[in-house]
């Protein structure tokens, strides 16, 4: 059973519906116990940093989170899942966030305004290290992007894939152990995002880089 | 490098995709979900579902159509018609859309835009307008203004002033339907296109009048638009989406092929 952590911030539906395309069983829950049963737990997310920790907070899923992850259960972040995974973001004035993985979350500053934030629309992801959830796809790809912050890794190993866009060549992958997570919608991005959420489904936490493990 | 979007519109009529010239004359085209369907794997970007006759039934958008839809594909889709509250929106969010289309009702009630990107953030709030030119430049400057129910009435709105006040209330995107063009296939309007393009800092999607890949390439480069929206020209088999994306690409606009 693969859960998706529902913590009042966006759209659930579009993931459960991809997994059920895939043959997945999910669930959609706040039940700190349910999560922490699952074979594997996705962390979607759209929204503010600062209103998706506050409501963490209140449903007391920082440390069933927290847990899910040192204990190796297969996790995947997407977009505002992925973003606070990190330590901090600065969103909302600054927010302290889950610190599951080193590094910071920042805006984008574009130079040109035809750059438009935010960043909406579909980019191309280069895959920059090999990783068990897109192993076998070509080396870049397009995925399905809205977002106006992105995060910036501490360790250069935590990295997997990049993308480019108002001026910066930023970490659109982050994965460390058991944690993988993506700045687009893998969950909307076409064939090529069911085919990463196919293995991340049948992924068992193991083979990330060498080196890269959560703080 | 962000591509170019290409969004095949859904008129949809009691359950069936139709087509008319402004909103005139409609042909049944088939089921939305197959045609949704079919679209999604020739590799459209994003998909635009109307529920045309909503607003005018003064009825709800059909979500259990929509739901259907959110199960047959694998990309974001956009649903209006019928909108007029954040309860609206929010049922239409969780049958399986990504984003909510208001237009008449937002300029009858803005505030609806205000509520909806509060609620669920300013990405999901897409507002559709639909510009007719004007020679009234006393109260419309830009030249255009906005019509309401499908075309039929005028409110001596600027186009200009409502696309940059409703981006002040939240819109996350701006559908700029030209009246004067819908239909056509003789291209987009484009000086009404790159005067809203201009005039807002987010997405605008061009809408109304495309007949071929020269059409979206002058919307994109010469407009300023993010995104196209194609209806009459895959509908009736004209072309598809991977010629148009390898006609664009020829010309060097950056496409997701």
């Amino acid at each position: 059973m693969i859960a998706i952590v529902d913590y009042r911030a966006g759209n659930l539906t579009s993931v459960r519906l991809a997994l059920e395309e895939l043959g997945r069983e999910s669930v959609v829950t706040s039940d700190p116990a349910e999560i922490a049963a699952a074979e594997r737990v996705i962390f979607p997310g759209v929204g503010a940093a600062g209103a998706a920790m506050k409501n963490l907070a209140e449903l007391g899923l920082i440390e069933t989170l927290r847990r899910a992850v040192a204990g190796g259960t297969p996790f995947l972040g997407i977009c505002l899942g992925m973003q606070i995974l990190f330590e901090r973001s600065e969103e909302d004035g600054g927010v302290a966030a889950l610190g599951l993985l080193p590094g910071a979350v920042v805006r984008f500053r574009p130079d040109n305004p035809r750059d438009k934030i935010p960043h909406m629309g579909w980019n191309r992801v280069r895959f920059i290290r090999p990783h068990p959830v897109f192993d076998g796809l070509p080396a870049e790809g397009f995925f399905y992007f809205v977002h106006s912050y992105y995060a910036a890794p501490a360790i250069p190993e935590h990295a997997l894939g990049l993308t480019d866009y108002a001026g910066v060549e930023f970490c659109s992958i982050a994965g460390a152990g058991n944690v993988i997570a993506t700045q687009f919608h893998i969950e909307k991005s076409g064939p090529l995002g069911l085919r990463m959420l196919d293995a991340f489904a049948r992924w068992d936490g193991r083979g990330a880089p060498a080196g890269a493990r959560p703080c | 490098m962000l591509t170019r979007r290409i969004i095949p519109c859904l008129d949809v009529i009691r359950g069936r995709v139709t087509k008319g010239v402004r909103f005139q004359n409609n042909v049944d085209l088939g089921d939305p979900v197959e045609i949704a369907r079919r679209y999604y794997e020739d590799g459209c970007d994003e998909l635009v579902v109307y529920d045309i006759t909503a607003s005018a039934e003064r009825r709800a958008t059909d979500l259990a159509m929509v739901a259907r839809v959110a199960r047959a594909v694998r990309i974001p889709f956009a649903v209006g018609g019928g909108i007029s509250s954040v309860a609206d929106m929010a049922r239409a969010l969780a049958a399986g859309a990504e984003k909510v289309s208001v237009n008449s009702l937002a300029v009858q009630r803005p505030e609806v835009i205000a509520e909806g990107a509060r609620a669920f953030g300013s990405q999901c709030v897409v507002l559709g307008m639909d510009p007719v030119a004007t020679a009234d430049r006393a109260r419309c400057p830009s030249g255009y203004e906005i019509t309401v129910r499908g075309f039929r009435e005028r409110t001596g709105l600027d186009a200009v002033v409502w696309a940059r006040r409703a981006v002040e209330l939240g819109a996350g995107e701006i559908v700029v339907n030209s009246v004067d063009a819908d239909g056509t296939r003789q291209g987009f309007e484009l000086t009404v296109t790159r005067r809203i393009a201009e005039a807002v800092p987010v997405p605008v999607v061009a809408s109304g009048g495309a007949g071929c890949a020269r059409h979206l390439r002058d919307a994109f480069v010469e407009a300023g638009a993010d995104a196209a929206i194609v209806a009459g020209i895959l509908h009736t088999g004209l072309t598809t989406i991977p010629a148009l994306k390898a006609e664009l690409a020829e010309m060097g606009v950056a496409v997701r092929r």
